[in-house]
């Protein structure tokens, strides 16, 4: 067996223990709590991009269970059970993303801000990601901006035809065919995001309503957008995070609105979760999350090239 | 042939692209949070050469290519076709002129070199990275001048020109680099 060695040397494996005490006290010092939530549930994630494990078998299983893609249900239940804010660092799990930034088991620094809107929220997180990565200047900009300054097109009111152009002068996509938001990842993925954060903390925010997710989506003059935000750092995809949708009735409406899609694409449906819905009929306080990538925070601060290199044991080793 | 997934591409694999074999030189996975998962690849076209990156979407598949790479000795050439014979079955093969390509100007009978078959036709040939040849021709050497540094061309039994140091002659034999057509040393002295 000549997998049996760590993939991370054990230097990185200490500078991982430090980063999760940084992060603790971190929160201790602003009165977050740390909070726990269950990873193997009844429900899974309705987005069609996003894909669980599921667990069959097992005395204690009535039905299948699914390994939790993040913990953002759990959390928003314990939100609207009057927590206050709350962070976790959760193990997450998602099939099929594997790579160099990507391990199907990973850790997620996730956290709420009750009465946060995203742009206060962003400035906490250039907070943390500076008390692990040392002072750097934060750049924002809106999606929209992004676009027109670097691509020369507004992804919120370019046709369809015209993004795939903008995609074909620069990439070979083959055969590929799709829809408003497909030429929008592929440019977003491919062109701009490995520009972004060079030396910096680079903040993108307000994204086209389809591409919201669990986001408020606000009116912004001629266009609607989801109040949602990345951050990119060293070319590299950090944070997402949302001032988040708290009507459970457009919650239930985006989560069939997934499945609708997923019976088009011909994956499967998923069961919706009735107790996060249940709680936000209850009531979600105003608040904005984000989900940040821990193994990816750790690249940084060690200028590891690969994922592989921050963990104990990665995919192939266990 | 088997069909691959995008998870499933690795370097070296050999897939058929737009009706042509085609080599993947790097897969990189790329995903947003949100949002559509991509594969980066990096592919080589055997037939023309090309190196160029197309995107997929992730979990899109493409058929295995009926590639393999042999190691074969080189027999000789009609000037149309070159002949090569694998060494364990002595089954030969012969390459055209867009197979061989540049490679003639290294190939040495009796010696082995790589030739990769497609569809059980030699696609490509590629000599070792060091191949020893006789010069037929270069200007007289200047004997003793091994310091000056400078250079002359100096043409090979297989036509090829190289530059080599000014003390070297005629019926000499010398190593070449077949990767850079760079003169390494001489082999032996007439």
């Amino acid at each position: 067996m000549e997998h049996w060695q760590p993939a991370a040397d054990l230097g990185i494996l200490r500078q991982r223990a430090g980063l999760l005490s940084t992060i603790r006290r971190f929160f201790s010092d602003r009165g977050v709590l740390e909070v726990e939530t269950p990873q193997l549930c009844s429900h899974g994630i309705t987005d069609p991009a996003i894909e669980p494990f599921i667990v069959a078998d097992g005395a204690a299983l009535a039905r299948p269970r699914f390994l939790q893609t993040s913990p953002e249900y759990a959390m928003k239940r314990l939100l609207a059970a009057q927590s206050g804010p709350i962070y976790q660092i959760a193990r997450a799990f998602r099939d099929g993303e594997a790579g160099a930034r990507h391990n199907p088991e990973f850790s997620l620094l996730e956290w709420y801000r009750p009465g946060f809107d995203h742009h206060e929220l962003m400035r906490e997180v250039a907070a943390l990601a500076e008390a692990c990565l040392g002072a750097r200047q934060v750049e924002k900009y809106s999606y929209r901006q992004l676009f027109l300054e670097r691509l020369a097109v507004d992804p919120f009111t370019a046709s369809v035809a015209e993004l795939e152009a903008v995609v074909r002068s620069h990439l070979d996509p083959g055969d590929m065919a799709g829809e408003r938001d497909l030429w929008l990842d592929l440019l977003m993925s491919h062109l701009l995001e490995p520009q972004l954060g060079a030396g910096t903390l680079c903040f993108i925010y307000d994204y086209p309503d389809s591409q919201a997710a669990l986001a408020q989506v606000v009116s912004a003059g001629d266009v609607s957008v989801g109040q949602r935000f990345e951050l990119y750092a060293e070319g590299m995809e950090l944070a997402n995070g949302y001032c988040e949708l708290t009507d459970a009735t457009q919650q239930r409406q985006r989560f069939e609105r997934d499945n609708a899609l997923r019976r088009e694409r011909g994956q499967p449906e998923r069961p919706l979760d009735e107790y996060l819905l249940a709680a936000m009929a209850h009531g979600l306080p105003n608040c904005s999350g984000v989900a940040l990538g821990v193994d990816r925070l750790l690249m940084l601060m060690t200028g590891a090239s690969s994922i592989q290199d921050v963990l104990a044991f990665d995919w192939q080793r266990c | 042939m088997a069909n691959y997934s995008t998870s499933e591409f690795r370097s070296g694999m050999k897939v058929m692209l737009d009706g042509d074999p085609c080599s993947i030189l790097d897969n990189e996975f790329v995903k947003p949070g949100k949002g559509q998962a991509f594969n980066r690849v990096k592919l080589r076209n055997l037939k023309t050469g090309r190196q160029w990156e197309r995107t997929f979407k992730s979990g899109e598949t493409l058929e295995g290519a009926d590639v393999v790479d042999r190691e074969m000795e080189y027999l000789y050439t009609d000037s149309e076709f070159w002949y090569f014979m694998e060494p364990d079955t002595f089954e030969q093969y012969q390459a055209d002129a867009a197979a061989v390509g540049d490679s003639h100007l290294w190939l040495k009978e009796n010696e082995r070199c790589d030739v990769t078959l497609y569809n059980g036709t030699p696609l490509s040939v590629a000599p070792p990275n060091f191949v020893e040849l006789e010069i037929v021709e270069t200007d007289p050497g200047l004997k003793g001048d091994t310091a000056t540094g400078g250079t002359k061309p100096a043409k090979l039994t297989t036509g090829a020109v190289v530059k080599v140091p000014l003390f070297i002659s005629t019926g000499e034999v010398i190593r070449v680099d077949t990767r850079t057509g760079e003169y390494q040393n001489r082999v032996s002295k007439s």
